[in-house]
């Protein structure tokens, strides 16, 4: 260990110097001081020293042995998807583990090596904080100014003028292609206040509900106390092209039927007759973030969006009655037709889903 | 004609000639093999993150190879027979195969998807080790604020990341999403119309989610990560005061061979352990969710870990919905704006900002190299743990459904618990924080003052009993030293200042020869000092 530093810099060329003085001068002329450099194993070839060596290539024999299972098991382990407990099940744990323990033995070999092989170092560095030092602050500044200068600009008002209105419309020119991104959310027949039920996009005729699978809904689909998912019955009325439009179709009890009715026709004037005898149907997207609120709590005629819990009242016109929703679900107009199939007599009457800005 | 014989002893030699004759590398080369960094396990954290980056981005590349983000319906047909037959985007259907297809395809998806929750993971320690030492004061500013970005950036890809495989989950965090795009004021719609394209989910969205996952913010990631990293060259590391550690030096080990072969290897254990738990743990099942329908959802869907604290929020927003009536038309300010919306806006510009602050507050315009320890700057560490506390409500709450499950708790009771817990829990946290880290430096004067507890009760004379302290200094007459607080760990047990000998080595059996102790420990008298009186 030495700390005494000496101040002048040396020959390099001087034969009696050792590698390492030259280590150590290179070292300072870079600001960095080796202030403790000490082998780990002073005597060489002692019993330690060896048990370390071991225990590294043990490390790298580890990394070899599990990347060649990752090789072998990548080119002939049997991995097509089979249902069923079957060997090919182990193609994946195979494959991370060996390549996992593979690299592990690297980590573990290299750490090792420089943990208890490389020499013990301390090293010191300068640092120099604080800006640049003064004559450079002023001379870069006065380089600068005398740039500015240069171009004239300050007593060219003229080019001044000329610059700026010469390069904002490039700047413009250079944002207004993102324009193409745009899309009047309330052209093309404003989608975000009309569903798949709307007669107006079926050619004026109202619009029948069916089932996931294609089948009109009758009635007697519907237990009492259950309830469906409706879409409306028009050629992709099940797909996400009509993401807005899935539907509860709910067969309540006789008397929470009875409740049901009561409380539309008192509360929600607006949705007065939507409703046909028992069944009653409200959009299925929450009003609060989107998500379909699907869980049907028959006992307490809740329904509740798994995705912030807003739980909204089935028999009070699916007000909400807890959670952050804001807003009841809307009702979706029903009848059944001269066939028996039930049909939307109009679209939902309050745009559905989450809410925004212009949403009245 | 003679052949010219190549020397392969001389060859790296000549090389480097050559090299240098061009380039003029030496005094750039070693300048950079001298760098020191100065040792200790917190400065690691970071690195975890950009070593997780570059899991990301190898794995990656093999994904891209066998995604196709195209939303064009199709019917599966692939080898997986309980999705045979049915309906669904190319982009699911892709990832399906590169989940069954594709050999290896799993390995590496689940590597992809651990290494972003790793990546995050890693971001957000690594910020508390910067916050709570005091490491983002001046000159550090600058790589504090990239830092935060490259947190949001990161969240973005993840959220970008996990909604384009398409399934039930992904589709309804972008469904989610888009309901959030639509609750900002005036522009909502706008906004939600331009980056979907149409009424959602439309055509457009896991393309252009596609491009902007595997192009746009990885470069961006990318770029922010060499600034950060430069940076951190230019101003070099902080480090712990210690002994012979001052605001002008950093001492420490240089980077070749001691810190590179630590760095390395440390980056060979990161990459192994997402090897590892790709393989062994499995990590987002799409073929277990299905196909994104829009009418379907199952319970217990949460976002990536990253995101929860958002839903949490989301969950624990009571329902207010301000409305307008101007001009005749109606006006609606959704609830989802608040939680999603400001409140990110909001902790982003408090973070971005929060070195100016304290500057502002503490007066302190100095530069700083020396890190504190969180107890020695009770307010900021309060303030963390008071933000940690903000956090782990929300992150809670994120899935308090599945807690209310779990443990038979109302759910109605778990969301109001949230919502009392969030506005409670921070400033209890900002007061015991405070106080304990007051508590924790009295003790630290008072161990510099008394010394150590040896454990040793002696008995005068006249019966009184007392504790036997082992002073750390030259004391005076009443057995009190005069000794300053460095700002670092006081040693506060007796093994610490090397009492007792070193433990036995070795795992399986002990290593006989026990390693002398090394410097200037004093046992004997010291030993025989204290336990004087009875033996």
């Amino acid at each position: 260990m030495s700390t005494d530093v000496e101040k002048e810099t040396l020959d390099v060329d001087d034969p009696e110097l050792s590698r390492f003085d030259l280590v150590r001068e290179g070292a300072r002329r870079d600001g960095v001081e080796i202030v403790h450099y000490e082998p780990r194993f002073p005597v060489p070839g002692t019993r330690e020293e060896k048990r370390v060596e071991r225990t590294i290539a043990l490390f790298f024999a580890i990394t070899g042995l599990a990347a060649l299972v990752f090789v072998v098991a990548y080119c002939v382990w049997p991995a097509d998807y089979k249902p069923g407990y079957n060997i090919n099940k182990w193609f994946t744990p195979v494959l991370g583990a060996s390549l996992g323990l593979a690299l592990l033995g690297i980590g573990l070999g290299v750490l090792t090596w420089a943990k208890k092989l490389l020499p013990e170092e301390v090293s010191v560095q300068d640092r120099h904080d604080g800006g640049s030092p003064g004559d450079e602050k002023k001379l870069t500044g006065a380089t600068i100014v005398n740039m500015v200068d240069e171009t004239g600009i300050k007593r060219r008002p003229m080019l001044k003028v000329a610059l700026g209105l010469g390069l904002a419309p490039v700047g413009l020119a250079a944002v207004v292609p993102l324009g193409a991104l745009l899309t009047n959310p309330h052209k093309n027949g404003d989608p975000l206040m009309h569903t798949g039920f709307d007669p107006a996009a079926n050619g004026g005729r109202p619009v029948r509900l069916m089932h996931e699978d294609g089948t009109l809904v009758r009635p007697e689909h519907i237990s009492v106390g259950g309830q469906i998912t409706a879409f409306p019955a028009i050629p992709g009325g099940n797909t996400n092209k009509y993401a807005d439009s899935p539907t509860l179709l709910i067969h309540l009890r006789d008397a929470d039927g009875e409740e049901m009715r009561a409380n539309t026709d008192n509360k929600a004037p607006w949705n007065r007759g939507s409703y046909w005898q028992n069944y009653v149907a409200y959009s299925k997207i929450c009003t609060h973030a989107g998500c379909p609120a699907s869980l049907y709590e028959q006992q307490t005629n809740r329904l509740l969006c798994p995705c912030h819990q807003s739980q909204f009242h089935i028999t009070d016109n699916a007000r909400p009655v807890f959670g952050p929703a804001t807003r009841s679900l809307s009702m979706l107009p029903i009848s059944v037709d001269d066939e028996g199939y039930f049909v939307a007599t109009g679209d939902f009457r309050q745009p559905i889903g989450p809410g925004f800005w212009e949403r009245p | 004609m003679k052949r010219r014989k190549i020397d392969l002893a001389k060859l790296p030699g000549q090389t480097a000639t050559e090299l240098d004759d061009r380039f003029q590398l030496a005094t750039p080369l070693r300048r950079l093999f001298n760098k020191v960094f100065p040792d200790h396990w917190s400065f690691l954290l970071g690195e975890i993150a950009l070593y997780s980056f570059i899991v990301l981005l190898l794995t990656g590349t093999f994904l891209t190879l066998f995604f196709d983000p195209s939303m064009q319906e199709v019917k599966y047909n692939g080898v997986y027979t309980p999705l045979k037959g049915i309906e669904m985007s190319r982009a699911y259907e892709t990832s399906l195969n590169l989940s069954f297809e594709v050999r290896g395809g799993l390995v590496m998806r689940q590597m992809h998807h651990w290494a972003a929750l790793l990546f995050m993971a890693a971001i957000v320690v690594h910020m508390f080790r910067i916050f709570f030492t005091g490491a983002f004061r001046k000159p550090r500013e600058t790589n504090w604020m990239i830092g935060f970005l490259l947190f949001w950036i990161g969240f973005v890809e993840g959220f970008a990341g996990y909604s384009l495989p398409d399934d039930a989950l992904s589709g309804t965090g972008l469904r989610i999403a888009n309901a959030i795009m639509q609750s900002i004021p005036v522009v909502g719609s706008w906004a939600s119309f331009a980056l979907f394209g149409a009424e959602f989910p439309g055509h457009d969205i896991l393309p252009r989610l596609y491009i902007l996952h595997v192009l746009l913010i990885p470069a961006v990631i990318l770029a922010l990560i060499a600034v950060h990293m430069g940076l951190l060259v230019k101003q070099k590391h902080t480090q712990w005061p210690g002994a012979g550690r001052t605001e002008h030096n950093v001492v420490g080990v240089r980077m070749f061979p001691g810190f590179a072969a630590k760095g390395g290897g440390f980056f060979m254990l990161v990459f192994g352990v997402t090897a590892l738990l790709s393989g062994l743990f499995q990590i987002n099942p799409i073929w277990l969710f299905g196909p994104y329908k829009a009418a379907v959802v199952s319970a217990a869907s949460q976002p990536d870990w990253y995101v929860g604290f958002l839903d949490g929020s989301t969950r624990l927003m009571p329902p207010w919905e301000p409305r307008f009536h101007i001009f005749g038309h109606g006006y609606t300010l959704p609830p989802l704006f608040w939680p999603t919306v400001v409140l990110p806006g909001i902790l982003t510009n408090l973070g971005l900002l929060y070195p100016f602050i304290e500057r502002r507050f503490m007066k302190d315009k100095a530069h700083h190299n020396l890190l504190q320890r969180p107890r020695d700057n009770p307010v900021r560490t309060s303030l963390g743990a008071m933000s940690i506390a903000f956090y782990m409500v929300l992150l809670i709450s994120g899935g308090n459904d599945v807690i209310a499950d779990k443990f038979h708790i109302s759910l109605n009771a778990m969301t109001w618990a949230g919502r009392i817990g969030v506005l409670l829990l921070p400033p209890l946290a900002y007061w015991i924080t405070y106080r304990l880290a007051l508590g924790l430096q009295q003790h630290d004067r008072e161990v510099l003052a008394h010394g150590v507890e040896t454990g040793i009760i002696r008995r005068t004379p006249d019966g009184r009993f007392y504790e036997v302290h082992q002073p750390l200094g030259r004391t005076d007459d009443h057995g009190h030293a005069e000794l300053p607080y460095g700002g670092w760990t006081v040693p506060k047990k007796m093994n610490k200042i090397g009492a007792l000998l070193p433990g036995l080595k070795g795992f399986f059996f002990p290593i006989e020869s026990k390693p002398e102790p090394n410097g200037e420990r004093r046992p004997a008298e010291e030993r025989k000092e204290i336990t004087a009186g009875k033996r």
